[in-house]
């Protein structure tokens, strides 16, 4: 007897079961050990106002009074990862006039424009590391030598040492542009062809001067 | 569909996710939260005292200034919580002193403004590639 209840409540049922079951798609997956991810998870959400990313305290005062990064982020020039700004663009264009010193807003930067080619082992692109961009936001003193010693050769750098925070992961993959599929060959850039040619013909890595 | 389909669906649908949420809490709180690339939590004293951790965010302060200004000239270390401010040394003009002193930008009396994270949220960096590791990797054992 009971049984033949269930037809007749099992529409509402069914469609919220489905609701809950849509909603808990990404749990089914998750207990499925042979789910083919054919598709990623949507990429998180970004530039969200304080109240709502997640770390700031939604109570708080501070949620209330702070700056939203999209408000501050609408004029500026977008980019795929981070901040989803491309920053070095941004302050290229004028976008931004960032101080250089904390009292005179008239300091200029000590622009070095030197670009230093590391030859890579693997099948990847040389990397071509651009001092200009670097010494638009940073001192020497910043890199080296604690982090890089100033010198060709001195520096064993590795993308696993990168990922772990370290050499270019002290600020890449933490506040400047981080280590994604959509960033590899801002650094890597460089095809391997024309080194080798350059070599031949006497010429050092590293071109450019100050 | 007869009752025992229906059970059966309901037992599916109801009760694999929730023994999933069971089984992998890891899965569900991963994407937590969404805080802006680059934004530090300072955590070394400020619960233990009892105020709200310290949010820092970095986009806002580099708008303004070039990275140089703090990390050159006032000497924060590129590590989230290796500087160790205190309020003491904010009050007597270093670090974060420097600019927060009621001249270049708001002081200190301004406390939730910084002290303005969720209670409990570590020292970390947001978004950091290190947090965006499958595998948690090892702290790095300090070679440089």
């Amino acid at each position: 007897m009971n049984r033949h209840t269930h037809p007749s409540m099992s529409g509402w049922t069914i469609l919220l079961l489905s609701l809950l079951g849509v909603l808990a798609a990404s749990s089914l997956e998750a207990a499925d050990p042979n789910v083919f991810n054919r598709l990623m998870r949507a990429a998180p959400k970004h530039n969200l106002p304080p109240a709502e990313d997640g770390i700031h305290d939604p109570e708080g005062e501070g949620a209330a009074l702070l700056q939203a990064p999209r408000e501050a982020f609408v004029n500026l020039p977008k980019d795929k990862a981070g901040n989803y700004v491309n920053w070095v663009r941004a302050l290229e264009e004028g976008k931004i006039s960032p101080r250089f010193d904390r009292l005179d807003p008239k300091a200029e930067p000590v622009v070095m424009n030197l670009d230093i080619v590391r030859e890579v082992k693997g099948s990847m692109p040389d990397v071509v590391y651009p001092h200009k961009q670097h010494t638009e936001w940073l001192d020497c003193s910043n890199c080296h030598p604690a982090i890089f010693q100033p010198q060709k050769g001195a520096n064993q750098i590795s993308m696993a040492a990168i990922l772990l925070g370290e050499k270019c992961g002290v600020c890449h993959g933490k506040v400047a542009f981080p280590v994604s599929a959509q960033t590899c060959r801002r650094c890597h850039s460089k095809p391997k062809g024309k080194v080798a040619a350059a070599a031949k013909q006497g010429k050092t890595p590293a071109k450019g001067s100050n | 569909m007869s009752g025992k389909h229906n059970k059966t669906f309901i037992v599916r649908i109801v009760g694999v996710p929730l023994l999933a949420m069971l089984l992998v809490p890891g899965l569900f709180t991963s994407h937590s939260a969404y805080a802006e690339y680059g934004d530090v939590v300072i955590n070394n004293f400020a619960e233990k005292e009892g105020m709200p951790p310290v949010v820092f965010p970095h986009w806002f302060h580099r708008i303004r200034f070039r990275c140089k200004v703090c990390h050159a000239d006032l000497g924060f270390k590129f590590k989230a919580g290796g500087t160790g401010i205190n309020m003491l040394k904010i009050i007597d003009g270093h670090y974060c002193g420097a600019c927060h002193n009621g001249e270049i930008a708001w002081s200190v009396e301004n406390c939730n403004l910084c002290h303005s994270g969720k209670p409990g949220t570590p020292t970390q960096v947001h978004g950091s590639t290190l947090q965006k590791l499958v595998v948690p990797a090892a702290q790095p054992t300090g070679k440089k």
